[in-house]
């Protein structure tokens, strides 16, 4: 079993994300299961979303604290809540940021990033900062989780509220071209 | 809106349990629907409109001021005969309350999902069981799912058992707020025909109805200290108390041809899993199971001798099949998403100690709450319960209701 956080801010496209993420990994014929964290959703207020994957069925209806994977769709909710909460082992994040791998603070459970700007990717595509289907190419490219062909049948049967499909099948491309993907080596880490 | 994702096969699906009950209610072919949104049902209710909006569901939907008003809709409109849909929550259902105690009385077969949420107060708009619990004497067949998969199903076979002429009872279909609700998972999809089969035509209205070509008094006064009344209203009672009695069988009937149509056999009562040789058990009630059956594989892993019964049908009470799956064992622990306020303690564990009495001997038993107001209930705590249940079997001490969450 694989399990995945998301994190993000209302209005990204954070819970859709996670649920495309689920369509595509069960159109690959394995099992996912998507919840949304709870709260007053409102624009730009701190969302987190929880994804399971596994070849077997997944039981467990339950929210997830040890990711194996954090995907982080907002460049700066970091500030506001501790996106690294219980990561486990080895775990793997996906961030959208315009900064270096050497200008981020991760702890050593990170041993793989994925770093892609995804907000300038979205600003050129929707005007908008709605990151989420570029941060799914993102995730595609750095962990090998899901097909980026997968993704892409999955965006053929989503409803998006803010922008069209061709859009945000060009910001998926994009999000798996313009990611770097870092191994960190941690013997060496103080 | 979800995303749904057409797989090759055509009939595996992504969707949420939202989605799934409104796919079943669409299947079903349901004649008239009726709803006023809420928390966390009104996405159900969504993608219904877009059903109808777009031709997938022929049906006529009325987009009514308030609960009450749906619930009062669907009773003219089975009255002439019509399937009939609705799904509300918490505050919803309490503002249904007046006509939700006529409809089993009137014996007709309305399905209603309660998507299940705590109720007020403190303010919350979380899941939570306590609302399908604080209406379970009122006469409805009551049905809790486990897996989205489990929704799309059981929303179909309540109208089964609905209709059937022996029974003539409403049926709700509990499926977790928040967990169920909006979380998302891989379901088969039925063939419509399958359905078609299933079901057969909308028998609702035989007993009573608004016809012009049959009138018939609906809901007469009945009653009364004189005459011939209170052997009347007895004769209404005892009914539709016979009728509830007989749902037991009608669920399982329905279950096991549901599971000859799709190859999916869920539980129809109750579900038995790992009892084999347990000499200890929890009992679960919808989606949390998922997460409990997890922890008894890895008690079972670690040489514990614990199995789970999962309770699926909660109304009418299957309590030799309860009876029947515990009697034998040292200890149990229910655990409740809800609370019973006269006993302290939550309504399934009542229930469950209701049904071994009478029997020789009774297992050491605990009552334990937890996954209140959109609680996760994690593994971990099901380790905890097991855990506890487990030293029950052999030290005496206080059994007080746990309360899982609390901060002490």
């Amino acid at each position: 079993m694989y399990e995945i956080r998301f994190h993000g801010r209302g209005g990204q496209g954070t819970v859709l994300a996670a649920t495309i993420l689920a369509a595509a990994i069960i159109d690959e014929g394995k099992f996912s299961i998507a919840i949304p964290s709870f709260g007053f959703e409102r624009r730009g207020a701190p969302v987190a979303a929880y994804l399971r994957m596994d070849t077997r069925e997944i039981r467990r209806m339950t929210n997830i604290y040890h990711p194996d994977c954090v995907i982080c769709i907002d460049p700066a909710v970091s500030r506001t809540v501790d996106i690294f909460g219980g990561l486990s082992p080895s775990a793997t994040l996906v961030q959208t940021t315009d900064k270096p791998l050497g200008a981020l603070d991760l702890p050593a459970a990170v041993t793989t990033v994925g770093l892609c700007d995804a907000v300038a990717i979205a600003l050129k595509i929707f005007g908008r900062a709605i990151t989420n289907t570029i941060m799914l190419g993102a995730f595609a490219r750095t962990t090998g989780q899901v097909s980026l062909a997968a993704l892409e049948r999955a965006l053929l049967g989503s409803e998006f509220r803010d922008a069209g499909l061709e859009q945000n099948m060009r910001a998926l491309r994009c999000g798996y071209d313009q990611t770097a993907v870092h191994h960190v080596q941690r013997e060496a880490a103080a | 809106m979800a995303a749904v994702a057409p797989v090759p096969s055509g009939r595996l699906l992504a969707c949420d349990g939202n989605e799934a009950a409104a796919l079943a209610v669409a299947l079903a072919r349901v004649d008239m629907v009726a709803v006023y949104p809420i928390t966390p049902q009104s996405s159900l209710v969504e993608y219904l409109a877009k059903f109808i909006a777009d031709g997938r569901l022929q049906a006529e939907l009325v987009d009514a001021e308030g609960e009450h008003s749906v619930l009062s809709v669907l009773q003219g409109a089975a009255l002439a005969g019509a399937r009939t849909f609705t799904a509300t929550s918490g505050p919803g259902l309490a503002f249904m309350f007046e006509p939700y105690l006529r409809t089993p009385g009137l014996r007709l077969p309305i399905v209603m999902s309660i998507v299940t949420r705590d109720t007020l107060t403190p303010q919350c708009v979380w899941g939570g069981h306590q609302d399908a619990m604080s209406v379970r004497e009122a006469g409805w067949v009551q049905m809790y799912c486990e897996t989205v998969q489990e929704v799309l199903d059981t929303t179909i076979i309540a109208y089964r058992v609905a209709e059937q002429r022996d029974v003539m009872l409403p049926v709700n279909v509990c499926h977790d707020g928040n967990y169920l609700s909006y979380g998302t998972a891989r379901i088969e999809l039925p063939e419509q025909d399958a359905v078609d089969r299933f079901l057969g035509a909308p028998d609702v209205n035989w007993h009573a109805a608004l016809d012009p070509d049959r009138p018939m008094a609906v809901d007469p006064l009945t009653g009364g200290p004189g005459g011939a009344g209170p052997a009347t209203f007895v004769r209404y009672r005892r009914g539709q108390c016979a009728g509830m009695h007989r749902a037991l069988d009608a669920i399982r009937d329905a279950h096991r041809e549901w599971g000859r149509l799709t190859g999916r056999n869920h539980a129809p009562l109750i579900e038995c899993y790992r009892m084999e040789d347990a000499d200890f058990a929890i009992v679960t009630l919808g989606s949390m199971t998922g997460a409990a059956k997890d922890a008894v594989d890895e008690a079972r892993a670690a040489h514990r001798r614990v199995g789970l019964v999962k309770v699926k049908t909660f109304r009418p009470f299957p309590a030799t099949d309860v009876a029947d799956a515990l009697r034998k064992l040292r200890a149990f622990g229910v655990v409740d998403r809800s609370v019973d306020f006269a006993w302290n303690c939550g309504p399934l564990y009542r229930e469950v100690v209701t049904a071994l009495q009478g029997g020789t001997r009774s297992p050491t038993s605990r009552s334990f709450i937890g996954g209140l107001a959109g609680a996760d209930l994690t593994v971990e705590h099901f380790q905890d319960v097991i855990e506890t249940v487990g030293q029950m079997r052999d030290v005496a001490g206080p059994r007080d209701t746990v309360w899982l969450d609390a901060q002490e």
